[in-house]
């Protein structure tokens, strides 16, 4: 992705400090509705989910004390619009030796927009295992619902036009924290 | 991505390594409870086999299902060719019933090529062995399994094969899977010896990317991998080479010569082997030889060339909203 061409016109909603706060809190939200985090597992959505994935398990460790059961979960074969685009590359999918049967698995993920990623997240979870429960958090939700789902943590919720663009930097992939409003004119393909 | 798989000399290097990958997250699903995937739900394969051949056949079925399409299986025996169709016909047949790709095995090389050219069918074609041409899956699962035995699982992703010294040794003049296997070693930047009596060297083989050596015992402490190729007995007492047992003396990989290849170096073979003459059953069975991790691979492989020619769809223009989410 051109970083560059879209930070000329994208407008920072989020930075380094508040995204920090925002998935401290999810941690402590997770905590409390989970009563702990003993049967939890994290699964993150390639490619920044993964990465948010990874650091709230490190934040759940601090508050809990224990080793977070974490993998990633690569929706691309179950999607919708797979047909309507030429193949894509396939991303890490992986389950923790544990299992995901009986626990409570929460999905992790930057944005949430349409909603059809999370239906093929779902379709793909259903055929690894049967957790006793599945829960969604978000760093940031931009509305515009296609599907009747609905996130259970939102780091924050930007409403949106349609026009915009919303689009998460984070430090392991774009070498920094942020979140940035643009519009999509002037964006190039490949954003949300 | 390429629109049929003809030739393992199509592929580029980027293009095998981007199939080597997909076929490492396909083989996870094989460890999974539920082994497959919806992708090509929906979808129809043909696998078109005018030769038998058992083994292919099953691999391409196991990966056509596990990704949920479709199968239809036709071979040649007691079908319509017997009695005298032609290709073109039986291409015509399979157009008129919508079928969305076609894995063809002929005897005739070339035959994959004219069905992919000719405009008689629309579909994607794969080639899954023809004549003494090409059998690129099966070079690519070769490729695949020496990745995984020399670079590594997780490591060997987006990785080639630079630097690699691979020899294949046996019957060169009469195998598919040995040209095929120069072409994709090649790209994927190995460096390729051929093993084989001269009588058994194909006519031109100067003009083909890798070395040639009559003296196995020379190249053996060189190889990272030796992959020994099938020699059919029905060609034993032919003019190619005097005796079995010459032969095996020769090129034959047994205990000894296993022990001068390096450490770490694999032992491969296309299969089914002919044990005691080509390998023995010592080297058959130790755990330098990749025979049975060749079969499984195979699946993970031809999934993902099923995935990548037929799981999305190029002529459409690019969507704005490309992660949708």
């Amino acid at each position: 992705m051109d970083a560059q061409h879209s930070t000329d016109a994208a407008r920072p909603v989020l930075e380094a400090p508040d995204i920090a706060r925002a998935l401290t809190r999810i941690a402590h939200e997770i905590v409390e509705r989970a009563k702990g985090a003993d049967d939890v597992v994290l699964l993150g959505i390639p490619t920044r989910g993964v990465h948010l994935a990874r650091r709230l398990a490190d934040k759940l460790e601090g508050i809990t004390g224990q080793k977070m059961a974490i993998g990633s979960l690569d929706t691309t074969m179950y999607r919708d619009d797979l047909r309507l685009k030429p193949a894509r590359t396939l991303a890490r999918t992986e389950i923790p030796a544990s299992g995901v049967d009986g626990r409570l698995v929460v999905l992790v993920d930057d944005v949430l927009f349409s909603g059809r990623t999370i239906r093929a997240a779902l379709d793909a979870l259903g055929d690894i295992g049967r957790p006793r429960a599945v829960q969604l958090a978000v760093l940031v939700d931009r509305g515009h619902r296609e599907l009747p789902i609905r996130a259970d943590y939102v780091g924050k919720n930007i409403p949106t036009s349609l026009r915009e663009t919303v689009r998460v930097q984070l430090a392991e992939e774009d070498g920094r924290d942020t979140v940035l409003l643009g519009l999509k004119d002037t964006a190039p393909a490949g954003e949300q | 991505m390429m629109r049929h798989l003809i030739s393992a000399a199509d592929l580029t290097r980027d293009e095998a390594v981007r199939i080597l990958d997909t076929a490492e997250e396909m083989a996870r699903v094989a460890d999974r409870p539920i082994k497959k995937l919806p992708a090509l739900r929906g979808r129809t394969v043909c696998n078109l086999f005018f030769e038998d051949s058992t083994r292919t056949r099953i691999s391409f079925e196991a990966a056509e299902k596990r990704l949920s399409a479709d199968v239809i299986n036709f071979a040649a025996k007691g079908s319509s060719v017997s009695k005298g169709e032609s290709l073109k016909d039986t291409a015509q047949t399979l157009e008129a019933m919508g079928v969305d790709a076609v894995v063809i095995r002929h005897g005739a090389s070339g035959a994959p090529y004219r069905l992919a050219t000719s405009g008689w069918i629309d579909a994607p074609v794969i080639n899954a062995g023809d004549g003494t041409h090409q059998h690129p899956t099966q070079a690519l699962l070769d490729a695949f399994t020496m990745r995984r035995r020399l670079v590594g699982r997780d490591a060997g992703i987006g990785q080639d094969l630079a630097g690699r010294r691979i020899t294949l040794v046996g019957d060169v003049l009469h195998s598919r899977v040995a040209r095929s296997n120069v072409d994709l070693l090649h790209t994927l930047g190995a460096e390729v010896t051929l093993v084989a009596p001269p009588t058994l060297v194909p006519v031109g083989v100067e003009a083909w990317p890798c070395e040639v050596s009559y003296d196995l015992d020379a190249v053996l402490p060189k190889s990272d991998a030796v992959m020994m190729l099938r020699v059919q007995r029905e060609r034993m007492n032919a003019a190619f080479f005097p005796t079995e047992r010459e032969y095996s003396r020769r090129y034959g990989l047994d205990g000894d010569r296993m022990a001068r290849m390096p450490g770490h170096a694999i032992v491969m073979h296309p299969g089914p082997m002919v044990r005691g003459m080509e390998i023995t059953a010592e080297v058959a069975d130790s755990d330098r030889c990749t025979v049975i991790e060749q079969v499984a691979n195979g699946v993970s492989i031809r999934m993902a060339v099923l995935y990548l020619l037929l799981g999305g769809n190029e002529s459409d223009a690019p969507n704005p909203r490309t992660e949708e989410k």
